[in-house]
């Protein structure tokens, strides 16, 4: 077990770290939580204090992408993270422990530090009337071991958009009869760290968070942390302008892509989309998909997947969907063609319906 | 097998045209603001320029504009930080950079000095033991000349 009674400011010292290097720990851990820099005395005190909590991360239905995007985190980096802000005491991936040594260090990491550990989830899990097997760690189903951690915990943290949301195992048709963690949880707080990925900072914003002021940050209406998700995509993008001006690219090599305008007709999902891309950015803050000439797909709101084509701009229907069109043709080539001539008569009738958006309305709307 | 001058793809290596989307006008007046409020009250401002929606060119264009003062400093503490003087007394750069050299933070501190350029109080307190300790012989201080 790693012990956790050094404070921060203890095990800092302890590395040769000078007074002038913990304030630039506490003024990139400040650019990390999103706060402003005149937090960084009140940072520097708190974290001077702080004490590392053990941590147990859970993994289900997912793809390890949201360990992935955590490894590339640069402030702290992954190593800082584990030897001196947390005690990572139970990861499938990271830990050296395997097979019955790593699942009795979750045991005792759970009773040492029972009530006060924070439980990190990633992925979905089936859910309690679901078939178990789809999803199981060491004989145990997901939904068992989830609970059996969640019982101890002073907090559960859903990192990514499976965990949060459920993600990619929840969309249609839901094969496994994946749900989120607070479908489960509702009897200690969870936070929703959405994204596929997160961002890393994100990630490890929340963790520091903890650590510094030994609460959780101020939630939305989906359990995210404001200050990571207080504000959307499209408020803080620097092709924002472009938009006030209603300068578009209509196709990703036009003149208009080129010169970087707006990506809101080539179905870019910002406006309303919640994250800290824009800012934090990715890959050490080089860049992020709409810099790079990408719409957002709005990776980390609810149902992203099945939220219309990725391509469709946010003004086009829904339901006229790529996937209606898909059944419908399988379905018209047995039965001769009728349910598809329905969906594209559908497709046609909302089509003529539709009523352009005005930039004016947008910024009503927004 | 065709070589690489056998392909049929040629890079548009012409410089780009600048697109000015106007992200950095703003920060330069919030730093105007700043300064007239360290001349009026004395009070500091530092801006994280990591939580600006900036794109590409506007970082460059923001610097360009402030420019470059009389005074650069390197402070080495888990990696360097990077202070530098702008073009306007009173305002600073400071970049703070890990031992790899990524950014940890960028900001621009309103200020007479940078705070984290000037001694520490903290480190202060162990000032005269250090300076004691050195003075003792033997106590692995630098020997000096008689």
């Amino acid at each position: 077990m790693t012990p956790t009674k050094k404070t921060l400011g203890e095990s800092l010292r302890d590395h040769g770290v000078s007074r002038r290097g913990f304030l630039k720990f506490c003024a990139a851990t400040a650019s990390m939580m999103a706060l402003p820099p005149s937090m960084v005395p009140a940072i520097a005190a708190a974290l001077e204090k702080a004490k590392r909590p053990s941590v147990i991360w859970l993994s289900f239905q997912e793809c390890t992408g949201c360990t992935e995007s955590l490894t590339r985190s640069h402030s702290p980096t992954v190593e800082d993270l584990i030897l001196d802000v947390i005690s990572l005491d139970y990861h499938h991936t990271l830990q050296a422990a395997s097979g019955d040594a790593a699942e009795q260090a979750r045991a005792e990491a759970m009773k040492a530090h029972h009530g006060q550990y924070l439980l990190i989830v990633d992925g979905s899990l089936p859910g309690p009337d679901s078939n178990p097997g789809y999803s199981t760690i060491a004989g145990h189903s997901n939904y068992d071991m989830l609970m059996e951690g969640v019982e101890g915990a002073a907090a559960v943290v859903a990192v990514g958009t499976c965990a949060a949301f459920g993600g990619l195992p929840a969309a249609e048709p839901n094969p496994t009869g994946a749900v989120s963690v607070m479908d489960l949880v509702k009897d200690k707080p969870v936070i929703n760290v959405s994204g596929c990925p997160p961002v890393p900072m994100v990630i490890t914003g929340v963790l520091a968070h903890y650590l510094t002021f030994g609460q959780l940050p101020e939630l939305d209406e989906y359990h995210r942390p404001k200050a990571f998700f207080g504000q959307s995509i499209h408020d803080r993008c620097y092709r924002r302008p472009f938009y006030d001006k209603g300068l578009f690219a209509e196709t990703f090599d036009d003149e208009g892509a080129k010169a970087g305008w707006c990506l809101y007709r080539l179905g870019c999902k910002g406006p309303s989309t919640y994250n800290a891309c824009a800012t934090m950015r990715w890959n050490s803050g080089t860049s992020w998909p709409i810099e790079s000439g990408h719409p957002c797909l709005g990776c980390s709101e609810p149902r992203f997947w099945d939220a219309g084509g990725f391509y469709e701009p946010l003004s086009v229907p829904t339901t006229a969907s790529g996937g209606t069109l898909l059944t419908a043709g399988v379905a018209g080539a047995i039965i001769g063609g009728a349910v598809a001539a329905l969906a594209r008569k559908q497709v046609k009738a909302e089509e003529a319906d539709r009523q352009p958006v005005t930039v004016d309305e947008l910024e009503q709307k927004l | 097998m065709l070589g690489l001058e056998g392909i049929p793809v040629q890079i548009d290596s012409r410089p780009q045209p600048i697109h000015e989307r106007g992200n950095a006008l703003p920060i330069v007046h919030e730093v105007r603001h700043a300064l007239e409020r360290l001349i009026a009250t004395g009070e500091g401002t530092q801006i994280d320029l990591n939580a600006i929606p900036f794109g590409p060119g506007d970082e460059e264009r923001l610097t360009t504009l402030l420019g470059t003062g009389e005074v650069s400093a390197t402070i080495e503490a888990l990696g360097p930080t990077r202070i530098q003087e702008t073009a306007i007394p009173g305002v600073w750069l400071v970049d703070y950079r890990n031992a790899e050299g990524q950014r940890l933070a960028l900001h621009i501190e309103i200020a007479t000095i940078p705070g984290i350029l000037a001694a520490q109080s903290e480190d202060l307190a162990t000032a005269i033991a250090t300076l004691d300790a050195r003075l003792r012989p033997g106590q692995g201080a630098p020997r000096l000349e008689s």
